[in-house]
């Protein structure tokens, strides 16, 4: 029994260790990451803005029309639940701000994070644990170039752009979504959806989402290419970094979101 | 254990291991590991799978944290060397890997332009030129614009190996040539590595475990064996070694591992 109770605490402790050592690792990363972008042309060792670009193509615009498809159909879906809701109390008209705000302070974000993590964060890990594999990594190395300047820090730039310029699309779609539904439902012109809208959210609804979306930015890449870093095990291992590197960001991104929302409203 | 050779005059020394020691986990794979390489020589890192030699290549190419120990390499310490300092050393080494570990995302002639882009300020067209030259020294003229996944294994080897020489480095690393290549390929790439050190004076170091290719391209040898040197002396010298081990190696004898029966028993019920 004792030993039993040991082997419980054991296992606790390494787990816990082990966490603790992620989260030093994805903490290294980024510091890493970020001080080729800020240093790496001072160092001669420049971040490539070409490479930047083409990680921007990447991640962001072709993630536009699935962002855009999600986010609408939350916007709809979110118009469904409000008015009936709000039927209960005759305020069905309202619905308007309950669409306006939690769209741009939750839901344009997370939707976005969520199609970004499953897209770029599974892609991160399944690329880089490749070429750890086939010792590309290494080969950089020894060819005297810094795999995190080379590989990461391109990633993270391209994603703190892109992350929140697609919430701001996600934004627009949900509203978009919701409009088109409350014109049905409720018969709100398109004019007095919008301003209604404008006359509800503040710059902070707005500025609160796309802050969340730089972390999730952040969040998505740490964890994609910790994952792909670490890969062991060949093509099978590189298969369990991605599905691992989906599920941790994810979990990351709500977690990230519950925290973030708790202080900001305070 | 041959102690290595004394120092022949003045040769340079372009890599000097002392008391090398190396563990995955609590696993020893390296045991007090001495090793010169002299400037202009091709050495062979020889020994069967497990002896250790590439655990030795990756401490070479500072990949790995040893133990204890000392690496130097061109002079200059591994162990806890400045990264600027690190940069510097390693555009002065060339190292081709056993896949060839291309960047599959890029062309070959991408490959083989990279590290003059990311070290050197030279324009496209210039960098190209150069690219080019050192794919016709590997015969591989006019593949700049294939993909690495539809080069055969020879000819990624060579890619590689074109890679690995585009900044003209005074060492070159070269990871199992021959494994997975036919005769003749494995023949023509031997013959290349002899025009490299003859044409552009590197120091080269092979590890290898194909006796043939060993044989034919070596100036000296060093055999690795369950993670200790057993001979590191000229090609000469490492044939006639009296030392059987060596001999088992060289000949192609398989160990015979003398059965203990109660630890034969004992590792049947895992005890």
């Amino acid at each position: 029994m004792a030993e039993a109770r040991l082997g419980w605490v054991e296992q606790l402790g390494k787990r816990t260790l082990g966490l603790i050592a992620e989260v030093g690792y994805l903490s290294a990363l980024l510091v890493e990451s970020l001080y080729w972008l800020v240093a790496g042309s001072f160092k001669r060792q420049p971040v490539r803005v070409s490479a930047v670009f083409s990680e921007m193509m990447r991640t962001g615009v072709s993630a536009i029309p699935i962002v855009f498809l999600l986010s609408f159909s939350i916007g709809i879906m979110l118009a469904i639940q409000g008015i009936h809701t709000l039927r209960t109390f005759g305020a069905e008209s309202q619905v308007v701000i309950g669409i306006a705000l939690s769209i741009t302070r939750e839901f344009g974000p997370l939707i976005t994070g969520i199609v970004v993590a499953g897209r770029t964060g599974s892609a991160l890990a399944a690329r880089i644990g490749t070429m750890v594999v086939s010792e590309e990594i290494d080969a950089l190395r020894v060819m005297g170039i810094q795999p995190v300047r080379y590989l990461v820090s391109p990633v993270l730039l391209a994603m703190l752009v892109m992350l929140p310029a697609l919430t701001v699309m996600a934004d627009f779609a949900g509203l978009l979504g919701g409009a088109v539904y409350s014109a049905m439902d409720l018969g709100i012109s398109y004019a007095a959806y919008a301003d209604r809208v404008i006359s509800v959210l503040k710059t902070g609804d707005i500025f609160q989402g796309l802050s969340k979306s730089c972390v999730f930015a952040t969040v998505i890449t740490l964890i994609g290419v910790a994952n792909g870093f670490t890969v062991t095990g060949g093509a099978e291992g590189v298969g369990r970094a991605t599905t691992r590197s989906v599920v941790l960001a994810i979990s990351g991104i709500v977690i990230a979101d519950m925290v973030f929302t708790w202080f900001l409203n305070r | 254990m041959l102690t290595p050779e004394p120092q022949k005059g003045n040769a340079e020394l372009v890599i000097e291991v002392q008391d090398l020691v190396a563990h995955y986990g609590r696993h020893k794979v390296l045991d007090g590991i001495n090793l010169t390489v002299r400037a202009g020589e091709i050495h062979i890192i020889m020994g069967g799978s497990g002896s250790g030699k590439s655990t030795l290549l990756r401490h070479l190419l500072g990949l790995r944290r040893l133990t204890s120990g000392r690496i130097s390499l061109l002079g200059q310490e591994i162990e806890g060397i400045h990264r600027q300092a690190l940069l510097e050393l390693r555009k002065q080494i060339g190292v081709s890997f056993q896949g060839g570990a291309l960047l599959s995302s890029m062309t070959v002639g991408e490959n083989v332009t990279l590290p003059l882009r990311e070290h050197t300020r030279l324009d496209e067209s210039t960098m190209a030129i150069m690219a080019r030259m050192k794919l016709e020294v590997v015969k591989l003229g006019g593949f700049e614009h294939f993909m690495p996944a539809q080069l055969s294994g020879g000819m990624t080897k060579r890619a590689a190996l074109a890679r690995a020489i585009v900044m003209d480095p005074k060492l070159l690393f070269f990871d199992e040539p021959s494994a997975g290549l036919d005769p003749v390929v494995s023949a023509e790439l031997d013959e290349l590595i002899l025009r490299l050190r003859d044409a552009m004076h590197m120091s080269i170091v092979v590890v290898t475990h194909e006796l043939e290719s060993a044989f034919r391209i070596a100036d000296r040898i060093t055999v690795l064996d369950g993670g200790k040197i057993l001979i590191s002396d000229t090609v000469d010298k490492v044939r006639s070694s009296s030392n059987s081990r060596v001999q088992d190696l060289l000949n192609r004898r398989p160990r015979e591992e003398e059965l203990d029966a109660d630890a034969y028993l004992a590792r049947l019920t895992g005890e």
